[in-house]
Formats: C-alpha cells, structure tokens, sequence
C-alpha cells in the first residue's frame, strides 16, 4: 500500500501527487517510471515519476485523467492510498555531455521530459526547452523548467498562450537559425513525437523519443509493450521506454494503443454512470486492505 | 507383503489386501466438471476424491521395499510413507509426511507432470495403471488446508542468518519454506503484486485456483516466511543492496525464464496476435475473464478463431483459457506430432474433451492482416518429421508447396521463454551462460558470487514447477550448509 502525501492539479485534468515509495525514490533515475495499481480490481498502468526524493522516501508522479483508471486516479487526494506501486522501471535515459540538447515537451509528457532535463543540465549541456500543449490552462512545469533551461519556448495550438503553433515550428526555426543540436529529446503525444522524427531524420540530428504502449507486469515478462524498432521488436518496458526515434514505427505504436479502446471505452461509461460510489469503493477497499496485509509495504 | 513402518502418531492398520487383491484394484477416477460445463467456466476441472475415493485408491499402494516413486520424485517425497498414513485414515499426519519434502503439496498435487516422475516410476504402472499419487497427494492437501489450525506451527530455533529471495515461484517458495524451517529470517521479494510467480500469472484457475495458492502462502506466512510484493529486485533494489545495505547473508534468484519468444515471422505486431505470457498474464493474473467487473480488459474473440502455437502446458492452458472465453473455434498449431508434445497427459486428455482441435505438423509462417492493424488469419505450412534433433525429439521439416491460410481472429505464441535479464544485468560479477542464464552449479546451486544461489528456470531455462521445485529444494540444502558450516565459495 502506497500513501499519497499530496496532491494537486497543475493544470485541468492533469494531477501531480507525492507518495512514499522509499525503495523507488532511492533508485529513480530520469527516463524511469513506475506502474501502478489503483485498487483490488484495478488494471496496471504505465505512469511517469517527475522527480524523487530520496531522503524523504517520496517520489511525485503526474497523471493526465483519460481512461477510467486514471480518472478514478485523480479523484484521489492526500490521505487516500494506491494499492501497488513498482519501480523505477525501464532504462535510464542516457545523460552525458552531448552539447547542446533540446528538449521538447508535449501536454503531458513535459512531466516526463522535465528530470532528463534537470541531468542534461548537471551535465553540462547547453538546455533548450521547447514546451507545448492544447491551450494556456494545459501548460504545466513551466516554472521548473525554466529553472534548468538556458531558454524555453512555449507554444500553444490555439494560441491562448505564448505563440499559437507546435513544438515543432519552434524547433524548425531553431534549425533554420542555424543553431547547431546535438540531441533532440522529445516527449508528448505520438504525433507530435512522429513529427519531431520526420524533422530531424532529414538534419540527421540524433533524436530520442520516450514510447508509452500498454503495459502489464512492466518487467519483460509478458511482451504486451513489444514496439517496433528499425523492424525489430523491442519490448519499451525493458529494451526503453526511450528509444531512437529514426528507427520507431510510430504506426505500429499507434495501432497497438488502439487495441482495447471498445472495452477502455465501456469501462469509461460505467465509470461516468457513477463516478462518486465507485471512488469511495476504492477509497473503502483500499483502507480496508492497508490494515489487513502486515507484510506488504 | 508391507514391511512394518516406523510411525510417530499412531499404528495404522496393515494394508489387509494381498498385492494380487491390490493389483486387481482399479485405479479410482477424480471427478471432474462434465467437459462441456467446464469449457465455458474457469472453476477448476477436477473436483478432488472423497475420502472413500483416496482410501480405496492409497489401497492400491504395493508398498515396495525400494520405492521408485520417491527416487523419480524430483523433492523425493516419501510417497509409501504418506499413503501407508491415508490408508491408516490419520491425514494431517500424511500431509506433514509430504510436507517434510515439500512445501507445496496442494499445488504440485495438481500442475506436476506425475507421468514423468512419481507415477512413471510406480511398479503398478507396467502392468495396470500406475497409482494415483498425484490425485492423493492433492487430497491430503486440500484435507489439511480445511482442517489443519496453522495457528500453532512449530517454529526453529533462530539461527539469526537472513535469507533474501528474489521471485515467489516454485523455486522461491519451496526454498522459503525449507530455509525457515532451518531458523532462518526469510524474506520474499516478488516483482508483481501477487505472490506465486508463474503459479498466479501462468497457470489457470481452472487448473490451479488461486486461493489454493493462496492458502499454501498463508501457510508459509504463518511459519514466519515475510512477503514483499512490488519489488523488482534489480530495479528496486539490487543484488549487491540487499546483501550490502539491508543484511542479507545469503541470496536465492529464482526469477524464472520470464522473456517470451516470439517467432520472428511477419505480423507478429498485428493486433491479435499475443505471446502465452500476456495472453496467460491478462487471464490469470489481471482477471480479464471477469471484465469489467476487473479493470482489465481483453480483445473480444467471442464466436471467432483462436489458435495457440505451441505444444506444452503453457500452450494448452492458453488455448482451454480462450475456450472458455468463448472462442468459436480453439485449436492448437503444432509443429510436430501429437507424440512430440511436452504438455501433459493429463492437459491434452482434458483439452480433447473440451473440444479442442488439434492441427499437428503444422506451423504458421506469416500472420495476416485485415488491413487495418488487426489479425486476419495465418498462413501455414505442414511439416514432416526428420531425424531427432537436440531435444531427442524428430525434428520438423517444413514441406514445400504445403502452404494454406486458416482465418484467425486471436494468435497466441506459446513456444517458450528465455531468460529475463533484469537481475544479471544488474549485479556484477554474476556469470551467465550464451544465452544469458544464470550459472550455477547443478548439487548445491551455487553461483559466481559468493553467498549467492539460483535455481529453477533463470538457471535451466524453461522446465516445470516440480523440477524449479527441486533447485529450491537444493538451494535451500546449499544455502543453510553455507550458513552454518565456513568454507570456501
């Protein structure tokens, strides 16, 4: 049982909570995340940890409601608890002095670019922040990443905030000014990430996405997450998450995501035909579970 | 006739039967759920023996002076010595006889591969059927978790010596139990949120219920074993951690052989197309045969094809799982012939009844796509039967201009697993073998590191429960030598 120790939106549907996770918060490094279970009859979900503290035993995820699960996520606050966490999982992203690095953001996915870029920064890198998302109220880690960027850019798609555009107008323009890149890290929704590929395939800039398919045990035993890389599969949960993006098929990934949405979706209308009973069910059982199991942490 | 034993509780009456009078005994059938019931619920197939069902069965025991039984036993559990005890009608005191060798007993009493082992041994067995130590040791078991108080089991002395082990499987738990059973602190890490490995993620409920399991780890929690759930040790927590920074005198890895294989063939990324794990994984573990009372969802084959390529356990329970989930038509694709199939009797004789084709000598070679994303069928060659090759069984050889194309809405690849590399690629120093398992030495168990053991699949590869059962038996030999008794590594 996990505890949740804050929680707060940063922006309208997407939530950040603190839990204490000691043993993960002791070994998270930038590019891992954590799956989670919500409750007894809760599916197990991919979730990005946007930083850990070690000392504390705490580490901060952000969860952006789509589905019934994470719905019923966000409907949870301080005090509630997350019947399993497991952790850090996946590779750590790969941080060295490369020179100068952009770092690219999309909605939700910032969250997970955000520690990558904090190590890209400590090591030396030259960090060029490009943060996007739907409107002004969907800008989330702003302030952070300002904080370990040498610039930031930000882009909103209808213009509500900062420039009206994409990410990737930002970054062609970089490109175009003749500014030389090193890496190219980008994180956020499929599309974006394939266009992000497209435009830097043709400069040849080295470019690393970060690939968020359905996952089960998260640990490369079920094979459920198997992307396909430069024609091979690779499972994202052991092989990635983060991967060249020159060599993804961004197509495969999306129609693999594709593959539960009739059931996803019939799991959401229940969800919606009753939403307050079915979060204190969970609040309930949880409870209930944390003093039952003496040797679960 | 029965040589006198040597019993601790009471004297049980002689087996009054002649072995000719034995011989002629039947051996006594389980029942079971009727198998077209069965096909559409995950209850369990077999229903158990009544008490009257296992004494006339442990009747049939001859009582060999040398029994073969325990020797092909791979924990040797005295097997004339706890039937001798059904006989006498004492059945806790049989079920601690099967517990001195194994911790387990409910569980291999039903998923062990008898034939190969206990019962292939049984002298009946090369004249009549052999005796059904596999369906008895399953009924002292599930006598002993209704009646037995586990309130008041005998602890050992502490030896003050803390034990780790890394995965909650077959090996891991058999070598728990052992280990605590010496006075050593036991400490089960499990990389997923249920306790039991492949036990809960692999095997079906209608073979293995998962409160059988269950109740065999409360048992163990009641002997002072501590469970961890969500740890991935490597990720989590590392080898060299455990051993360092949390106390550990001694490690056991028994993380199992958990990578799928696939078959590299075009389409493998279709929608549709599933390895056993995940299939098996979605079922079991994540309960998606209950959605949407469960979260987890499946795709919906309901009145469609499933095929499952592959002919071991894992195959059989994949295909007998998508039956019941409504398959129109489940049938196994199969490479070589019927006798080549490693799966059990027992699993084969069952899926038959259910209603499960058997398309033999036949391997698919591409899997199609309905053009948009999704299975639509498979293309197939037949194969004929060649020398035997490493395995000692007759290699397949693929004819030519045999190709043919079967509608398929479901593939599940169940054609074994490699090994997992998490753990190995994480503690230095650990020496493995080509194709990343772990090496370690086939008496004691040990690894390249010191006070470091592995055991069960991570070591031999895929194999079955008993045999993992036995590394951990061995391991947990090895590892109290190791405690107790200073030497060299």
């Amino acid at each position: 049982m996990f505890k949740i120790l804050l929680a707060e939106f940063l922006a309208p549907g997407i939530k950040r909570f603190e839990i204490e996770a000691p043993r993960i918060a002791r070994k998270q490094k930038p590019g891992q995340f954590v799956i989670l279970r919500l409750y007894e009859q809760g599916e197990r979900i991919p979730v990005t940890i946007e930083h850990s503290d070690p000392e504390r035993g705490t580490i901060r995820i952000v969860v952006q409601s789509i589905g019934k699960t994470t719905n019923l996520l966000n409907s949870l606050n301080a005090g509630d608890s997350i019947l399993d966490v497991v952790g850090p999982l996946g590779k750590p992203s790969h941080i060295e002095n490369f020179g100068t690095v952009v770092v690219m953001g999309g909605g939700v996915g910032t969250a997970m670019a955000y520690p990558t870029a904090v190590a890209f920064k400590q090591a030396g890198n030259r960090v060029i922040s490009i943060v996007g998302a739907r409107n002004k109220e969907l800008v989330i880690l702003e302030k952070e990443l300002r904080a370990v960027s040498d610039s930031l850019m930000l882009t909103t798609d209808d213009g509500s905030y900062a420039d009206k555009g994409f990410v990737t107008d930002k970054l062609r323009q970089l490109i175009e000014n003749g500014v030389r890149i090193d890496l190219v890290l980008a994180i956020g929704p499929i599309p974006m990430m394939r266009a992000v590929a497209e435009m830097t395939r043709k400069e040849r800039i080295h470019t690393v996405v970060s690939l968020n398919p359905i996952m089960i045990d998260g640990t490369g035993m079920c094979g459920g997450c198997r992307v396909l890389i430069d024609g091979k599969s690779e499972f994202a949960c052991v092989d990635g998450p983060e991967f060249d993006a020159h060599k993804v098929d961004f197509a495969v990934l999306v129609q693999r995501n594709s593959m539960y949405r009739a059931a996803e979706q019939k799991s959401m209308e229940a969800f919606q035909r009753d939403t307050a009973s079915q979060i204190e069910a969970v609040r309930a059982e949880n409870k209930g579970a944390c003093s039952a199991q003496g040797d679960r942490r | 006739m029965s040589e006198p034993t040597k019993q601790t509780t009471k004297q049980p009456p002689l087996n009054p039967l002649s072995l000719k009078e034995r011989m002629k005994l039947p051996r006594q059938h389980m029942l079971e759920q009727p198998p077209l019931v069965r096909a559409t619920n995950f209850t369990e197939v077999n229903l158990g023996y009544s008490e009257q069902l296992a004494r006339q069965e442990a009747l049939r025991c001859l009582e060999c002076a040398k029994p073969v039984c325990v020797v092909d036993c791979p924990v040797g559990v005295k097997v004339k010595e706890f039937v001798q005890l059904i006989v006498a009608g004492d059945y806790l005191a049989a079920a601690a006889k099967i517990r001195e060798d194994n911790v387990l007993p409910a569980i291999t009493g039903r998923v062990c591969p008898q034939e190969d082992h206990c019962e292939g041994g049984c002298l009946m067995g090369k004249k009549v059927q052999p005796l059904g130590i596999g369906y008895l040791e399953r009924f002292v078991a599930d006598y002993e978790q209704r009646h037995l108080d586990t309130g008041n089991l005998p602890k050992a002395t502490p030896t003050g010596k803390k034990v780790a082990i890394v995965g909650s499987g077959p090996s891991g738990l058999t070598a728990a139990g052992d280990l605590i059973q010496k006075g050593h602190q036991v400490h089960v890490f499990e990389a997923l949120h249920e306790i039991g490995g492949v036990l809960v993620y692999g095997i079906p409920e209608f073979r293995l219920p998962k409160q059988i399991i269950r109740q065999q780890v409360d048992y163990m929690r009641a002997m002072g074993v501590v469970f961890e759930t969500d740890v991935v040790v490597g990720r989590t927590v590392t080898i060299d951690e455990l051993m360092e920074g949390e106390g550990y005198d001694a490690v056991f890895i028994g993380t199992g052989a958990g990578l799928p294989q696939f078959m590299g063939i075009p389409g493998e990324h279709l929608n549709g197309v599933y390895s056993a794990n995940e299939f098996l994984t979605r079922i079991n573990l994540m309960h998606a045969y209950e959605f949407p009372k469960y979260d987890e969802p499946m795709v919906d084959f309901r009145g469609k094809n499933v095929a499952v390529i592959g002919g071991g356990n894992t195959a059989l329970d994949a295909i007998r799982s998508a039956l019941r989930l409504g398959a129109g038509k489940a049938f196994i694709l199969y490479r070589r012939s019927e006798a080549e199939m490693p799966a059990r009797i027992e699993e084969v004789k069952h899926a038959q009844q259910e209603g499960i084709e058997f398309q033999v000598l036949a391997a698919p070679i591409e899997f199609l796509d309905d053009g948009k994303g999704w299975l639509a069928g498979a293309r197939c060659q037949k194969m004929a039967l060649g020398e035997p090759d490493a395995s000692g069984r007759r290699r397949p050889i693929p004819i030519e201009g045999s190709e043919y194309e079967i509608p398929l809405a479901v593939a599940v690849i169940a054609i074994g697993t490699s090994a997992n590399p998490i753990v190995q690629s994480t503690t230095p120093g650990l020496e493995t073998n080509k194709r990343n398992y772990i090496n370690a030495d086939p008496l004691t168990q040990r690894t390249s590191r010191k006070g470091v053991f592995a055991g069960g699949d991570i070591v031999t590869g895929s194999a079955t429960v008993i045999l993992a059962m036995g590394a951990g038996r061995r391991a947990a030999k090895s590892i109290h030598e190791f405690l107790t008794t200073p030497g060299p590594w």
